[in-house]
């Protein structure tokens, strides 16, 4: 377990981050709620500026090209992380571990030049 | 290590909390946020384990772009969602006979047994020590190595998966005007110019 303790003292740094984080937002907040007179009218807490009143139901249809563009995103993205640690232990696994993510790699690049090809990239 | 139990203890019960607020959040994008919340408190319990990559790896992929394309789907379903609340009880004991599935496998994945002689459970690559061995790099020994087929797999299930997204939603619509970047620098004066000669008094053409 001593080696458990020593990684979890690496993350002391983060979790004073966080907290700090955390109670200067419940501060930021805390603070103008109590401190600051509050006499909401309905002129007040209307929409302003930019701002204006919903037209329509926000749960409104939008095209499915945003989808397709997530969706290669996260394709992608997990072919990123399969990368991580491979490059850590590439000293350890030889020929085999290498040769193993160029045929992964290969793999996605079929695809890739597929979506490349087919214009999923394209935005029109 | 009193820090550490706290910490456990805190994002412990913000993840069943937020959980649990997955599934009776009256609004869906509040579910899916609460979902996100999930994540996030998941990968500090991972960094407790000790399994920092994995940590890494849920807000990365999970946070990063799973959630988000729930917020996606949540968003560009055009349903009515009071009318499907209305149909939940239907499908109540199909979730719940979905939700006795997941409890089995994780009491088998948990306990260790053998399902028809197959070993089910992580037990047959221990993890190693902390101190000998980073956590990615433990990782890295045996996923391109020991479990080479199923990492060919996982390659190839995410080529599905690309070309599939691609069939399904990708239609080129007729008559959008694209740029040709090509054809643009292939133009000479001689195709894009005309002179023409213009009689006095006269207009051109």
């Amino acid at each position: 377990m001593a080696g458990l303790e020593d990684l979890l003292k690496e993350y002391l740094p983060v979790l004073i981050f966080f907290g700090i984080a955390g109670g200067l937002a419940v501060v930021a907040v805390g603070a103008s709620y109590i401190v600051a007179r509050q006499k909401p009218d309905p002129e007040k807490v209307s929409a302003y500026e930019c701002g204006f009143e919903a037209f329509t139901d926000s749960r409104g249809k939008f095209d499915v090209r945003f989808y397709l563009v997530a969706i290669l995103f996260i394709i992608f993205d997990l072919e990123v992380a399969f990368l991580f640690p491979w490059a850590v232990a590439l000293g350890d696994i030889g020929m085999l571990g290498f040769w193993s993510m160029m045929a992964f790699l290969g793999i996605l690049t079929v695809g890739f030049i597929y979506e490349w090809k087919k214009g999923a990239l394209e935005w029109e | 290590m009193i820090v550490a139990t706290l910490c456990f203890y805190l994002f412990a019960g913000v993840a069943i909390v937020s959980g649990l607020m997955v599934v009776t959040a009256r609004n869906p994008v509040h579910a899916v946020l609460f979902l996100i919340l999930t994540f996030f408190n998941a990968a500090g319990l991972f960094v407790l384990l000790g399994a920092e990559f994995l940590a890494m790896a849920l807000v990365v992929v999970y946070v990063g772009a799973v959630a988000v394309l729930f917020l996606f789907v949540v968003m560009m379903l055009d349903v009515n969602f009071q009318e499907l609340r209305a149909g939940a009880a239907r499908y109540m004991s199909v979730g719940a006979l979905v939700g006795l599935a997941l409890l089995a496998e994780l009491a088998l994945v948990l306990g260790g047994m053998t399902l028809g002689g197959v070993e089910v459970s992580g037990g047959a690559l221990p993890t190693p020590p902390a101190d000998q061995v980073h956590n990615t790099r433990a990782l890295g020994q045996i996923i391109y190595t020991d479990l080479f087929v199923l990492f060919q797999i996982a390659g190839l299930i995410l080529l599905v998966a690309m070309i599939g997204a691609i069939v399904l939603t990708l239609r080129s619509r007729p008559g959008v005007r694209k740029q040709k970047i090509a054809d643009q620098l292939a133009r000479t004066p001689e195709q894009a110019v005309e002179v023409v000669k213009v009689p006095l008094g006269g207009g051109a053409q």
